[in-house]
């Protein structure tokens, strides 16, 4: 998944109305039709949003002429989670480094003060 | 994100709606050690950088209008410059900076980190706020490579090193 790919993830999703049609697709595939049903717009607003979730690749819609039900596509979700995890891991190790760090601090200062530890929690 | 191995795991919230990027993590040290690894530059050097790059501080001015500017520099010479302004440096409780990679220079993050008191422990979390969700995507994107080469190479042998 490039970074643009990704960028029109989050894009396709910012959005509350296209985040509550994933929602629903999320259940059971639907139509246009059926999507647009709740909401107080058109079926072609309806469409439109669907248009934009395609292009991100979270929802396809099969070549079936008389329905064409849309589908999501959950794994795009996995990978989108993929990364976020993977910027969280980064995180974590410097964290990590960080924790060494305070470690040999706190030895430091053991060393040079007389450490006064009597508070009760 | 709830079951992990390590107590003191980093939590990560990236909203869909906003252009943020919010990390929580806990560290066993009070607020007032937390603060000046933050701070000093030779304590900083010891930990930002990623593992790959050598980091150089050429400032590291961590107060109320200070400023800092930094280099990872590759094993092939290649260097990544960063730079930006302390807006605020509040001791062992809070502090505000800009920050910019320099050859994005347009792009400009907020970053808020606030130490919090957990009674011999600290509680730290840092908010990063840019101006666009794409913005916000190529951050998180920017993690990918140096998360998956690195690994917890580094940490395993820091771990090892504190037994």
């Amino acid at each position: 998944m490039t970074e643009d790919r990704l960028s029109q993830v989050f894009a396709a999703l910012a959005d509350p109305t296209r985040r509550d049609i994933v929602a629903r697709l999320a259940s059971a595939d639907a139509t246009v039709n059926e999507l647009a049903e709740p909401y107080d717009v058109s079926v072609q607003a309806v469409s439109k949003h669907i248009r934009v979730l395609e292009d991100a690749g979270l929802v396809s819609r099969t070549r079936d002429a008389q329905r064409r039900p849309c589908h999501l596509e959950a794994e795009v979700f996995d990978l989108m989670t993929k990364w976020i995890e993977r910027y969280r891991q980064e995180a974590e190790e410097r964290f990590r480094r960080l924790d060494a760090v305070l470690e040999r601090m706190k030895g430091e200062v053991s060393d040079t003060e007389t450490r006064t530890e009597g508070q009760a929690s | 994100m709830s079951t992990t191995t390590h107590h003191n795991e980093t939590q990560i919230v990236a909203d869909p709606n906003l252009p943020t990027i919010v990390l929580v993590r806990e560290f066993e040290a009070s607020p007032e050690l937390v603060f000046r690894a933050y701070t000093e530059p030779e304590l900083v050097r010891q930990w930002l950088g990623p593992r790959r790059l050598t980091m150089h501080i050429d400032r590291y001015d961590a107060r109320t209008d200070g400023s800092y500017r930094f280099r990872h520099i590759d094993t092939d010479g290649t260097e990544y410059r960063f730079r930006g302004v302390f807006h605020e440096v509040r001791p062992h409780d809070r502090i505000v900076q800009t920050f910019t990679y320099e050859d994005v220079p347009e792009g400009v993050s907020l970053e808020t980190a606030t130490f919090e008191d957990l009674g011999g422990r600290t509680r730290v979390t840092t908010t990063s706020v840019v101006d666009t969700m794409e913005a916000r995507d190529a951050m998180i994107a920017s993690g990918m490579e140096t998360g998956i080469k690195e690994g917890y190479e580094r940490l395993d042998e820091l771990l090892a090193g504190m037994k």
